[in-house]
């Protein structure tokens, strides 16, 4: 059994928790006793947060549309077109014809990252969120 | 927040409006009761009777969007009965001639008639807040999802500076953010005008400052587009190629037919997702991402605070965490990015973000996380803002007049549809969802009405009620309850069996861009 600290996913309160794993699933949380924020208590959304991870519904592979229909892929054919359209469409229309949706639900490292792909590669400010939703 | 959680529990009151914190902000609720039971006063502004009213000493229910009248009322009774904090006024503010003036318009009568609460209740809350110590006013989404959300906003920071209760601990004006990382998306510039830590696009100095820190040229020094202005922009064609990553706007965002339209007119649509969400089954490429508990990284939350989450399991197939793949975009883009790890990418926000500056890996693993600003490794980090003065100096009191909503009841649309979440479930319902104990206890979305609209429409709870708005119309079980008041309302937007988003009105707030989805018009009848 193996203890991670992390943040749960949900609301803004940000509390502590351990996940609880064997092998590779996670099997339960334990809230942070020491931290600040929640001082070892959580709400039911966090008590039950570990199982939408290991959800049959989760996406494994990339997937492409063809003829109109999503179709499992690999990362080497759907980054390749990702990167050829996004290309094309800036060389034909300029970077005003590109937006970039970032995440309230992702690390800082990711919104960084994402916000610095839209302005230093595509040359766009065309970025934002969905925090006011 | 300009304040933090823990100081919470040492308020003397809390003027709450907008925020349904026991279900939404559980954590915060809690210590809010705690303090409540330990003797501080709670007002609570909110037209529907959510369980915090259990604790308030005063419950003002106004109508739907009446808040800047509400708040300019209180403020005029404390100036009136001269019981504002003179000495903050005078030290710390200026506009205090302005303010006066636009608030002695809003006496007691004239606020009653617009929003409904009785005189002596508003002078009750007035003489209450004005007499705390240490009062905190705390909102969420009831005041920012309004075509007034900013003057609502301003509203409220200025009662805060108006009685001095701003710049010292359990105090403050404190939004409480919905998602886990609303913060930290706006702290690293994921908006259209600001590069991280709100430093401005159209600034020279700070675009030469990042071409200089990306070793590139010719960054953008125009603001971008607001996610509203996407998509319609979108449905114009002007705009040719989105890239969503973790987000559904088709459930999030309101009127959901448009923006089906918008994102069906695009030329390209790539959705980063964990699951298949209703935007990504829309999508051109859909490429999955790792969740929460597969990769490591910062989330800054509600109190500014920067904490570290770690990777405890692989992700499922080929799944990869979200800065992978955008890193392996840029690389085939021509920007060869070289990260290592998310501690690679923390080392350069900590560069180039004065406010994150002393917020570093070594720091967070040590303790248990540090709140912004933290301009150097000595900083402890801030717990309140505003201490000894404002960013700007004096603090500018911002007077606002009321405005009605966007879409006001008529006979056709006779109802004010007002939405928001519940406590088992969250936001668009992908994850909860999957859930099962969750979706036991909220597993279908429900509408309540009052008992006396119930009647008279011959509604009963548990019935099947179909709900319109001039954008569409959904179906869904009803609840009667007098938690609404008359002519009022509620659901949720965790549900894609009844998209309530279907309903919902786009008038957004012209500055920032926040969709009226606490106001619309609908109409309510039986399933025959
Ligand atoms: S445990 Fe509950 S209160 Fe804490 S962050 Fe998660 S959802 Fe919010």
């Amino acid at each position: 059994m193996k203890k991670t600290s992390a943040i749960c996913p949900f609301c803004g309160c940000g509390c502590n928790f351990y996940l609880v794993s064997e092998d590779d699933r996670v099997t339960g949380v334990e809230p942070s006793p020491n931290n600040p924020v929640n001082k070892g208590m959580l709400c039911t959304k966090g008590w039950n947060s570990y199982e939408f991870i290991h959800s049959p519904d989760r996406l494994t592979t990339p997937l492409v549309r063809k003829n109109g229909k999503l179709t499992v892929s690999t990362w080497d054919e759907a980054l390749g077109i990702v990167s050829a359209r996004l290309k094309e469409i800036m060389a034909q229309h300029g970077p005003s014809a590109l937006a970039f949706l970032s995440s309230a639900k992702v690390s800082n490292e990711e919104n960084y990252i994402f916000q610095k792909m839209a302005r230093a590669v595509f040359k766009t400010n065309n970025v934002d969120h969905c925090a006011r939703l | 927040m300009t304040n933090s959680i823990n100081e919470v529990e040492d308020a003397d009151l809390f003027f709450v409006t907008g925020t349904n914190t026991t279900a939404q902000h559980p954590l915060i609720g809690s210590r809010m009761i705690n303090a409540v039971e330990r003797g501080a006063k709670l007002i609570l502004v909110d037209p529907r009777e959510i369980q915090l009213a259990k604790f308030a000493h005063l419950h003002l229910r106004q109508n739907i969007g009446t808040d800047v009248a509400v708040l300019n009322g209180i403020m005029n009774i404390i100036i009136e009965e001269d019981l504002y904090d003179r000495d903050f006024v005078e030290n710390r503010t200026e506009g205090f001639q302005e303010l006066k003036a636009v608030v002695s318009r809003y006496s007691p009568n004239v606020v009653e008639q617009i929003s409904g609460i009785r005189s002596k209740d508003l002078i009750e809350a007035a003489r209450m807040f004005a007499a705390a110590d240490k009062a905190m006013i705390l909102y969420a989404m009831g005041i920012t999802q309004h075509v007034t959300g900013t003057d609502n906003v301003k509203s409220c920071a200025n009662l805060a500076m108006l009685t001095g209760n701003i710049g010292r601990p359990s105090t403050g004006v404190n939004p409480l953010r919905g998602q886990n990382n609303v913060q930290g998306a706006c702290d690293m510039g994921a908006l259209p005008v600001v590069y991280t830590g709100y430093q401005k696009v159209v600034d020279a100095a700070i675009k030469d400052k990042f071409e200089d820190a990306w070793g590139i040229e010719g960054l953008d020094d125009k603001p971008g587009l607001t996610i509203t202005s996407m998509m319609s922009e979108a449905q114009k064609g002007s705009l040719k190629a989105l890239y969503i990553m973790g987000e559904n706007p088709m459930m999030s965002d309101p009127d959901s037919t448009h923006i089906e339209l918008a994102l069906s007119n695009l030329d390209l649509l790539i959705v980063q997702d964990i699951f298949l969400s209703e935007t990504a089954s829309l999508a051109d490429i859909v490429l999955p991402a790792a969740s929460f508990a597969e990769k490591s990284g910062t989330y800054t939350n509600t109190e500014r605070r920067v904490q570290l989450s770690h990777k405890a399991v692989d992700p499922p197939g080929q799944a990869r965490a979200d800065w992978e793949i955008v890193q392996d975009i840029c690389r085939l883009c021509g920007y060869p990015m070289n990260y290592k790890s998310p501690a690679d990418i923390l080392d350069e926000i900590n560069r180039v973000t004065p406010s994150y500056a002393g917020i570093t890996l070594e720091r967070i693993e040590k303790e248990f996380g540090l709140q912004w600003p933290c301009p150097n490794q000595e900083h402890p980090g801030t717990a309140y803002l505003h201490k000894d003065q404002f960013t700007k100096g004096l603090g500018t009191f911002l007077p606002c007049e009321f405005k009605p909503l966007a879409e006001v009841p008529d006979q056709e649309y006779d109802f004010i549809l007002t939405t928001g979440r519940v406590y088992f479930q969250y936001h668009t319902g992908t994850m909860t969802r999957r859930i099962s104990l969750l979706e036991r206890e909220a597993p279908e979305a429900v509408v309540e009405i009052n008992p006396e609209d119930a009647k008279r429409l011959g509604i009963k709870t548990n019935d099947r009620v179909e709900l319109s708005s001039r954008r569409g119309t959904i179906r869904l079980k009803a609840e009667v309850t007098d938690r609404v008041p008359k002519k009022v309302v509620f659901s949720t937007f965790h549900y894609i069996e009844s998209p309530v988003n279907l309903l919902t009105n786009p008038a957004h707030d012209p500055v920032a861009g926040i969709p009226e989805y606490k106001g619309c018009a609908v109409r309510i009848r039986r399933c025959a």
